[in-house]
C-alpha cells in the first residue's frame, strides 16, 4: 500500500525512523523476509508499514468505539420510542399504579415495586451466603478444595435463566408450598409478611431463585476483595493472639468492606434485570401486596410477558419507558459498582488466585 | 498461632465466647458453602433425572408435534440456535477481539479507561433491554421476526466478556516480547496479531467460549426477535426457533408432555453449556481464567 509514495517520501521520512525499525534489520534483510512486511524494498518499508500501522490502530480504534456505539444506540432508540408515554404521562407514569392497556391508562409502580421488593429480597439471602463462601474459599478450605468449589460457583453463574426458571417451577416452587410457606406463616405469621394462602409461586419465590443466581456474582467479587487484602496483614492480626474469626473480622471483612459493597451493588444490578427465571415464578400479576406469598410483578417480567403483542403504539411506548428506566437504573447501579471494587482491586494483579 | 508451651499465651486464656465466637464462624462458613452448592447439585440432579428419560433419537431429529399428539422433538429448535449463535459470533467475536486488543495496546490512557468502563457497565445492561432496542432497530424496519436480529442481539452480548478477557490475556504476554519482535524491524500490527495475539491465543478463546456459553442460554432478548417458529426455518429473515425459547415455552404451558420436553431441552441445552465452560477450564489451565461478570 501507498507503493507510489514511498521514493518521494523516503529521504524525508528517514532520519527519525532509523533507529526504530529500518537500521536494525539491515544486516540480514533476507532472513526477515519471512515476515512479509519487509524485504519488498529496505528503504521503502518504514513509509509502508507505518500506514498499515496506524490503518490497524483505527481499525481496533474502530471496534473499540463500537461500545461506546452500542450504549449510545440503545439509549437513543429507547428514548425515541417511549415520547409518547414520556410526553403523555410524564413523572406520573412512574407513580400511578393502574396498568390498564385496554384503557389506555399505564402505570409502572406494581412493576417497579416488585422489581425493588425480590432484589432486595435476593440480596436478604445471598449477601451472608455469598461473603460466608468467599471466606470459605479464602480463608478456611484446604487447598485442595479451593479451585473445585469456586468452580462450582462459577457453574452456578453459567446456567441459563431459563433453566432456574424451569426448576424453579417444577422442584423450588413445590418445596415452597409444601414446607417453607406454611411454617414461615406460623412463625413470622404476625409480621404480616408471610401471610395469605401458599401457592408456591409468587414474590417469595422470586426472591429466592433470583438469591441463587446473584451468589456467584457476589461471591466472586467479595473473593477478589479478600485476596486483595496484604497477606501480612492477616499475619499481623494473628501475631497479637487474635482467634482466626478475629482475624477475619478485623483484618480482612474491614478491609475489604468497600470491594464487598461493590461486589453488592453489582449483584443487585443483576437483580433488577433479571428476566426469564423471575417471570416464571413470580405469578406475574400487577399489584402491590404486603405479603411475600402474594404474587407480584417486575419490570424486566411485563416487558418479557407483554412486549411482543403490545397492539397499539401507546402501550408499546409504555413499556420501552419501563425498558428506558430499568436501562437508565442498571446502568447507574454497574457503574457504582464497577467504581467501588475497581479502587480496591487495582494495583493489584487482577487475576491472582489464592 | 502462640500456643501453651511458648508461654506468652496459654490456649486456655481464651475466653469462652472468643472460641465460641470462633468456632460459629467456622461452622457458618462451611454451612454458607454447603447451601450455595446444595441448589447446583439439586439442580443438575434433576435435569439428569427429569431429561434423560425423554432424550431420544426423535427428540433430536423432529420439529415439535401439536399439543395432544405425543412424541416430537426439538430439532429445529436445537439448529435454530446453531445458527443464531453462529451469525452472533460472526458480530461479536471480531468487535470483541478488535476492542480488547485496542484496550491493550493502546488503551493505556484516559480514553481506554473509559472504554474499559463503559463496556462493564454494558455487561451488566438487563439482556431484555438490548433486545428492545435491537427489536426497535432491527425487527421494526424489517417489519418481521427473524433469525438475523435475534443474532444481532446476541451478538451485541458478546462484545464486552471478549473485549476484557483479551485485553487481560494479552497483557499476560511479556512486554520483552514485543520488544523483541520491534527490535527484529518488526511492524507493530504484526507484532499484535502475530505474535501477542498468538501467544494469548488460549486465554482469547476462553473469553470467547464464556461470552458464547453466557449468550447459548439467553432467552429474553430472543423472545421479540427471533420469537421462536414451530417449524424449520429455511430463512435468516424468518422467526426461528431456538433451544432457550422452546424450554421457556414448554416449562409454562399446562401440558405434562412439553413439561418433559422442556427437562429433556434444559439437559442438552446445559450440557452444551457447561461443556464449553470445563473446555475453557482445561484450555486456560487450572485457576487462572475465571468467569468474567
Amino acid at each position: 500500500m501507498a507503493a507510489s509514495e514511498v521514493p518521494s517520501n523516503s529521504p524525508a521520512v528517514k532520519p527519525p525512523k532509523v533507529a526504530t525499525t529500518v537500521e536494525i534489520p539491515k544486516p540480514k534483510p533476507e532472513s526477515l523476509k519471512d515476515f512479509g512486511v519487509l524485504g519488498q524494498s529496505r528503504f521503502g518499508s518504514s513509509a509502508g508499514v507505518r500506514v498499515a500501522d496506524n490503518i490497524f490502530r483505527g481499525a481496533m480504534l474502530v471496534s473499540a468505539l463500537s461500545i461506546f456505539g452500542i450504549v449510545l444506540l440503545v439509549l437513543w432508540e429507547l428514548i425515541q420510542k417511549s415520547q409518547m408515554t414520556l410526553h403523555q404521562f410524564g413523572w406520573k407514569f412512574f407513580i400511578g399504579s393502574d396498568w390498564d392497556p385496554v384503557a389506555g391508562n399505564f402505570g409502572a409502580l406494581p412493576f417497579i415495586y416488585g422489581t425493588i421488593v425480590s432484589s432486595i429480597l435476593a440480596l436478604i439471602i445471598a449477601v451472608p451466603l455469598s461473603v460466608g463462601v468467599a471466606v470459605f474459599t479464602t480463608e478456611m478450605c484446604p487447598k485442595a478444595l479451593r479451585t473445585p468449589i469456586s468452580f462450582m460457583v462459577e457453574l452456578l453463574a453459567a446456567i441459563p435463566s431459563v433453566i432456574y426458571g424451569l426448576w424453579a417451577i417444577f422442584v423450588l416452587a413445590p418445596l415452597l408450598r409444601n414446607y417453607v410457606q406454611p411454617w414461615l406463616a406460623k412463625t413470622l405469621g404476625w409480621t404480616g409478611l408471610f401471610s395469605g394462602p401458599p401457592y408456591g409461586i409468587g414474590m417469595l419465590a422470586a426472591g429466592v431463585i433470583l438469591a441463587i443466581m446473584i451468589i456467584p456474582i457476589i461471591a466472586s467479587v467479595t473473593r477478589e476483595v479478600l485476596i486483595a487484602v496484604p497477606q501480612n496483614q492477616r499475619e499481623g492480626v494473628l501475631a497479637l493472639g487474635a482467634t482466626r474469626w478475629e482475624m477475619i473480622r478485623t483484618g480482612v471483612l474491614r478491609n475489604a468492606r468497600i470491594g464487598i459493597v461493590g461486589g453488592v451493588i453489582l449483584g443487585l444490578g443483576r437483580a433488577l434485570g433479571e428476566t426469564m427465571a423471575v417471570t416464571m415464578v413470580i405469578g406475574n400479576r400487577p399489584e402491590i401486596a404486603k405479603s411475600l406469598f402474594a404474587p407480584g410483578y417486575t419490570m424486566a417480567s411485563v416487558i418479557a410477558n407483554e412486549f411482543s403483542e403490545a397492539s397499539d403504539d401507546l402501550y408499546l411506548s409504555a413499556l420501552v419507558e419501563i425498558g428506558l428506566a430499568l436501562f437508565i437504573v442498571t446502568m447507574i447501579v454497574n457503574a457504582l459498582a464497577r467504581l467501588l471494587v475497581w479502587s480496591i482491586t487495582r494495583g493489584t494483579p487482577a487475576r491472582a488466585h489464592a | 498461632m502462640p500456643n501453651g508451651d511458648i508461654g506468652i499465651r496459654p490456649q486456655s486464656e481464651l475466653s469462652w465466647s472468643r472460641k465460641s465466637a470462633n468456632i460459629m464462624s467456622n461452622v457458618a462458613a462451611v454451612g454458607a458453602a454447603a447451601l450455595v452448592l446444595l441448589p447446583l447439585g439439586a439442580i443438575f440432579v434433576y435435569l439428569l433425572m427429569k431429561g434423560i428419560g425423554s432424550i431420544n433419537i426423535a427428540f433430536l431429529t423432529q420439529t415439535p408435534k401439536p399439543v395432544g399428539e405425543p412424541g416430537g422433538g426439538m430439532a429445529n429448535a436445537i439448529a435454530g440456535s446453531a445458527m443464531i449463535l453462529a451469525m452472533a459470533s460472526c458480530i461479536g467475536v471480531p468487535l470483541g477481539i478488535g476492542s480488547g486488543i485496542y484496550l491493550s495496546e493502546f488503551g493505556r490512557n484516559r480514553f481506554g479507561d473509559s472504554v474499559r468502563f463503559v463496556a462493564d457497565v454494558l455487561n451488566g445492561v438487563p439482556s431484555i433491554v438490548i433486545g428492545i432496542a435491537v427489536y426497535s432497530l432491527v425487527v421494526v424496519p424489517q417489519k418481521h421476526f427473524s433469525a438475523f436480529s435475534g443474532a444481532v442481539a446476541l451478538g451485541i452480548m458478546m462484545i464486552p466478556t471478549i473485549a476484557r478477557t483479551t485485553e487481560e490475556m494479552l497483557l499476560m504476554v511479556p512486554q520483552s516480547i514485543r520488544e523483541a519482535a520491534y527490535g527484529l524491524g518488526i511492524s507493530q500490527w504484526r507484532t499484535t496479531i502475530s505474535i501477542a495475539l498468538r501467544t494469548a491465543t488460549s486465554g482469547v478463546i476462553t473469553g470467547v467460549m464464556l461470552a458464547f456459553a453466557r449468550v447459548a442460554g439467553e432467552t429474553a432478548p430472543l423472545l421479540f426477535t427471533a420469537f421462536g417458529n414451530q417449524y424449520w426455518s429455511h430463512s435468516l429473515n424468518q422467526p426461528t426457533a431456538a433451544l432457550p425459547l422452546q424450554i421457556f415455552t414448554y416449562a409454562i404451558s399446562p401440558f405434562e408432555e412439553w413439561h418433559r420436553q422442556a427437562w429433556a431441552g434444559a439437559l442438552i441445552l446445559i450440557v452444551l453449556i457447561v461443556g464449553a465452560v470445563t473446555a475453557v477450564r482445561v484450555v486456560a489451565g487450572r485457576g487462572m481464567v475465571r468467569a468474567s461478570n
